[in-house]
């Protein structure tokens, strides 16, 4: 009976252990392959040179077009998710009636629910003809749709972390906010939200997180082409998309080509790496307050 | 006007506002919805289903890519969940509060936030090229499984952590063993839950595309894979091959195999919503 106890014991923690396999062979994987990248490119071309064309005749190995590319998508869709989650969140947890809220928090949830190249149709073939009748020399391809539908995609993220956020201050600060006459109005842009802030925070920097590593909808609408550039009418090509372009064609294994799709993996493991531990950390340093 | 006249209106507008911003959304997807429909839904029929892909719009199918979905469905759910299920009671159940089992969940939390296209770096590197399993199948589903595995271990963790501590001691009193109060009273009452976070994994793992494609599953794929080791494409793969290309017709096509998609996505998410009411209502400890 004891052995059998053990043994399934053991079992358990090498599923728990799987977790830590994944990781240590996530970066075993990116570094490894990354190395071979940077023995035949410097490291110091790979973040200034402002032209990325590994699958040219001249081949220019410069990461840069495609974290702005990647950047300016990102920023898009979080102009289009933080006004209107967090004012989402803001309603549903001071204004909305119970029913109401029951009624549409899974229906928000569905909109994180739809796969990505379902956004991805919606960018290319829904909003990009739409915003093509304002800016007439807007390209069929673009930034602008890409992040637009990421935005959209990413509002429930921001509006029901915010809202546990919001949910989560003290019920005597919002009494005393009250008690003093203030509205509904004042209470949550004076008083909830700025006690939230720390949890509205980790909000956008996951959301951020999500938008920085998302492909389908800018591999679908916004092109392929690495550009540096914040003009969001132009195609532009994200980190994700690249690597997807890459892995679509033929690449032997070893050839700069294929190793290139590592060391842009690399530095997109390294961006939403730092940006999920901040969170961890603004989260750690700021929930202490209350307890 | 005095101020409070002010405040009130202003407290009043953002009632209306923000009722239109919670509308926004659902309103947009409903659009999209609806136009998709409008675009895709005379294309399906019976031959669309049954057909293999072809170079001729009106002759193209999604057999393979269906039928891909359905085996990267099953192997995935083969592996993820005993892994995921045995993880998360580890970490709930056993697991004591020391340094390693620290490391162990922040662990798992970051790997929640990891892009999906890094897990297919993983999966090309590790399972096709290393294991030599190629584009095919099991290659798919094992990288998949890696990608839910934290959704998984997160909501067995909270089930378990649902379970009220009293039926545990009563267990112990009986005289049964960790293992026997875990697999014969703790996990039944924990169940619902965990079935829950299980479909809703499944369902993110078959609306993937970016891991698989880098993996090297195919996009043109004219036969039906019928072992793990095949390979094989997927319906988002299929709806992605078919949106890049220029003939209206492949656009149709997309938007008919989209419909498919999202009616298996919505069936899944519907039926772990239903199973989720269901147990919160029955369940009161």
């Amino acid at each position: 009976m004891k052995v059998k106890e053990k043994i399934i014991e053991g079992l358990l923690l090498l599923c728990g252990t799987i977790g830590v396999f994944t990781t240590v062979g996530i970066i075993w994987v990116l570094l490894s392959e990354s190395i071979g990248f940077f023995t035949r490119v410097s490291i110091w071309d790979f973040f200034t040179d402002t032209q990325w064309t590994p699958l040219f005749t001249e081949k220019h190995f410069g990461i840069l077009p495609l974290i702005s590319g990647t950047l300016l998508t990102t920023l898009i869709a979080i102009t289009v998710a933080l006004p209107l989650g967090l004012s989402i969140a803001v309603y549903l947890n001071e204004y909305a009636p119970k029913k109401f809220r029951h009624y549409v928090k899974p229906c928000l949830e569905i909109l994180a629910a739809v796969p990505t190249v379902v956004y991805g149709y919606f960018a290319l073939m829904v909003v990009t003809p739409i915003l093509q009748k304002f800016f007439p020399e807007m390209s069929g391809f673009n930034a602008l749709s890409a992040g637009v539908v990421m935005g959209i995609m990413i509002i429930p993220l921001i509006s029901s972390l915010s809202e546990d956020a919001l949910f989560a201050v003290p019920k005597s600060l919002r009494e005393a906010s009250y008690g003093m006459g203030a509205t509904r109005f004042q209470t949550s842009f004076k008083v909830l939200v700025p006690e939230a802030s720390s949890g509205i925070i980790v909000s956008v920097i996951l959301a951020i997180s999500r938008a920085i590593g998302e492909t389908m909808i800018v591999a679908i609408a916004a092109g392929q082409q690495p550009r540096l550039t914040f003009n969001p009418m132009v195609p532009i090509e994200t980190i994700t998309t690249y690597i997807v372009q890459v892995s679509m064609g033929d690449v032997a294994r070893g050839s700069i080509e294929y190793q290139t799709i590592f060391a842009a993996g690399l530095t997109l493991f390294a961006l939403t790496f730092l940006l999920n531990n901040l969170s961890f950390w603004i989260k750690k340093r700021f929930q202490e307050k209350y307890e | 006007m005095n101020n409070s006249k002010i405040n009130q209106l202003k407290d009043n507008a953002f009632k209306y506002f923000g009722i239109g911003c919670t509308l926004f959304g659902i309103l947009v997807l409903g659009y999209f919805l609806v136009n998709i429909a409008i675009e895709g839904i005379a294309r399906i029929n019976w031959q669309f289903i049954t057909s293999l892909p072809s170079r001729i719009p009106g002759k193209a199918g999604i057999l393979p890519a269906l039928i891909g979905t359905l085996w990267i469905l099953g192997l995935t759910a083969v592996i993820a969940i005993p892994i995921g299920v045995g993880a998360g009671i580890y970490l709930e159940e056993y697991a004591k509060k020391n340094r390693l089992n620290n490391i162990l969940e922040i662990n798992i939390t970051n790997l929640a936030g990891v892009p999906s296209i890094i897990y297919g770096l993983l999966g090309l590197e590790i399972f096709s090229r290393i294991m030599s399993m190629g584009g095919s199948l099991l290659a798919g589903a094992s990288t998949l499984s890696l990608l839910i595995l934290p959704i998984i271990i997160v909501a067995t963790r909270e089930s378990l952590k649902a379970v009220p501590k009293s039926l545990r001691e009563a267990s112990f009193a009986l005289g049964a063993t960790k293992w026997q109060t875990t697999w014969m009273q703790i996990l039944p009452a924990s169940s619902g839950g965990i079935v829950t976070g299980v479909i809703l994994a499944l369902s993110r793992a078959i609306g993937e595309t970016a891991p698989l494609i880098v993996i090297g599953a195919l996009a043109y794929v004219p036969f039906v894979p019928s072992s793990p080791t095949d390979e094989f494409t997927v319906m988002p793969i299929q709806i992605f091959n078919w949106i890049s290309r220029p003939q209206k017709g492949f656009i149709i096509n997309s938007a008919a195999a989209i419909l498919v998609l999202l009616l298996v996505t919505f069936l899944m998410n519907g039926i772990a919503v239903y199973l989720r009411n269901r147990w919160q209502k029955k369940v009161k400890w």
